[in-house]
């Protein structure tokens, strides 16, 4: 796997939770809430949905390392995706 | 047209969904009206046989204006045409609920309709307005009818307005003009500052038993299935609301209505701005999972889909949460004809005593705004120590 495919399926994930982002230019080392109004439910559909598309189960202690594309990244690489 | 919270006047009628001769079951949608809260479903408060359509799509719709007539279930001709607003708006009205304190902003129907029996040729509603524009009444022109209405305000309005300076109109979230929703809420805002003579009450709570219980039970759950604290959170609020009638309910007309229904208004931010406070109905009634459920589906409509006329009439009690990485407390103002109104601030680790020793806790700062024609700083206290002893036992919420 490649960094670039991991955020890849972040950028998917996120997304499929806002819809309305779509062509938005997401910075990859930004937090999703500092680039756009990102709020709790929000996060909640993106991790359920990142979980799904990776097949990782990614417990509720791990969000706080979630919080950007890049974030994501590195986190997927550490539990083994690919 | 009936009043989708105390900031609406008027409505743009955009589809019907049913049509005359279908039959129509209690809370049915009938017609969609667009507002400054976006597309919004008007449900009927009645069950029958749809007699007539009376506003065409695309008219821009005054509230309290007859949109269609019911035949109610047995068949009863009372729903009588033209001058049905001034003695039966509930059995007249397709769509206006039935004439109980806290659906629209006036007391009594819309006297556009009647005819010029009355001495004052101004409505209530547009009087309202035209003094929250700075327009001088006597300089209106009556309608054809003879009286002043809420288009007769609109037209002075308009002529008003600076030319070449239109609403910008943010294309995004359900076609909303975010203009015209900020000057609602500026409106409904003004009025609550103007009419309610407000007090605030505040706690911080330890919320260390809450999140403990919520990461055990969300560890056992896959990522979809989890609940977010504001869940349980607003669990407790609407339990102890239930047992605080003085602040839940609605104070229209010089009288407080209270509620025994708990219907909790919960503030949504939108993507570009906007808020809107659409209600859950009966929270303090509905176990966990199914509020998370309904809070879901609100959200989700909030931002992408269609909003229904209930759940923008009849909040009895408003809930702000902050959030998480935003600000510690809220002083929130009550959105009126609510007397009531809970603001939550972030979750925050702060130096606690607990057993004599000195602790970090996760907090929150829960602050109550009050109506002081209808309660006092202490209806609002004991609430919060209620809240806080909920708080204590979340299994049990």
């Amino acid at each position: 796997m490649s960094a670039r495919d991991a955020i890849e399926v972040a950028r998917t994930a996120l997304l499929a939770v806002a819809p309305d982002l779509a062509g938005e230019r997401i910075a990859p080392d930004a937090p999703f809430r500092d680039q756009f109004d990102f709020d709790s439910m929000d996060f909640m559909h993106f991790v359920a949905g990142l979980a799904k598309a990776t097949g990782i189960d990614i417990p509720e202690r791990d969000y706080p390392r979630l919080q950007s594309l890049a974030d994501c990244a590195r986190y997927l690489h550490e539990r083994g995706w690919r | 047209m009936p009043a989708l919270g105390a900031d609406m006047e008027a409505g743009t009628l955009v589809e019907w969904l049913k049509r005359p001769g279908e039959r129509i079951a209690r809370g049915d949608a009938v017609a969609v009206v667009e507002t400054q809260k976006g597309a919004i479903e008007i449900e009927s408060f009645q069950p029958g046989v749809l007699r007539e359509i009376r506003v065409e799509t695309g008219a821009r719709v005054p509230v309290g204006e007859v949109l269609a007539l019911i035949d109610g279930e047995a068949g009863a001709a009372a729903a009588a045409p033209v001058h049905a607003t001034a003695e039966a708006p509930a059995r007249a009205i397709a769509a206006a609920p039935p004439p109980r304190p806290g659906a629209a902003a006036e007391p009594e129907p819309e006297p556009v309709v009647l005819s010029g029996q009355r001495r004052v040729p101004i409505s209530p509603l547009a009087r309202r307005l035209a003094e929250e524009r700075g327009i001088d009444v006597a300089t209106l022109q009556p309608g054809a009818d003879g009286t002043i209405g809420l288009a007769e305000v609109e037209a002075a309005r308009a002529a008003l307005a600076p030319a070449g300076a239109p609403a910008a109109r943010a294309a995004g979230e359900r076609g909303l003009d975010l203009a015209a929703m900020r000057r609602a809420i500026a409106a409904a805002m003004a009025r609550s500052h103007r009419e309610i003579p407000h007090y605030f009450v505040s706690s911080t709570l330890d919320l260390a038993p809450l999140l403990a219980w919520l990461e055990r039970t969300n560890a056992t759950r896959a990522p979809p299935g989890r609940l977010l604290y504001l869940v349980p959170l607003l669990k407790a609020v609407a339990r102890a609301m239930a047992s605080a009638p003085e602040l839940n309910g609605h104070y229209e007309a010089d009288v407080f209505t209270p509620s025994a229904a708990v219907h909790m208004g919960v503030a949504i931010a939108m993507r570009g701005g906007g808020l809107i406070a659409p209600a859950i109905h009966d929270v303090d009634r509905l176990d966990l999972d199914t509020l998370m459920a309904k809070l879901d589906d609100l959200v989700l409509r909030v931002r992408g889909g269609r909003l229904r006329s209930s759940e923008l009439a009849d909040p009895t009690v408003t809930v702000s949460n902050l959030g998480e990485h935003t600000a510690d407390a809220i002083l929130p103002v009550i959105y009126p004809p609510q007397v009531a109104i809970v603001g939550c601030g972030q979750i925050v680790p702060r130096p606690w005593v607990s057993d004599g020793g000195l602790v970090v806790r996760p907090t929150m700062t829960i602050t109550v705004g009050g109506d002081h024609r209808v309660s006092d700083g202490r209806s609002a206290a004991k609430f919060l120590a209620r809240v806080e002893a909920l708080l204590k036992t979340p299994e049990a919420l």
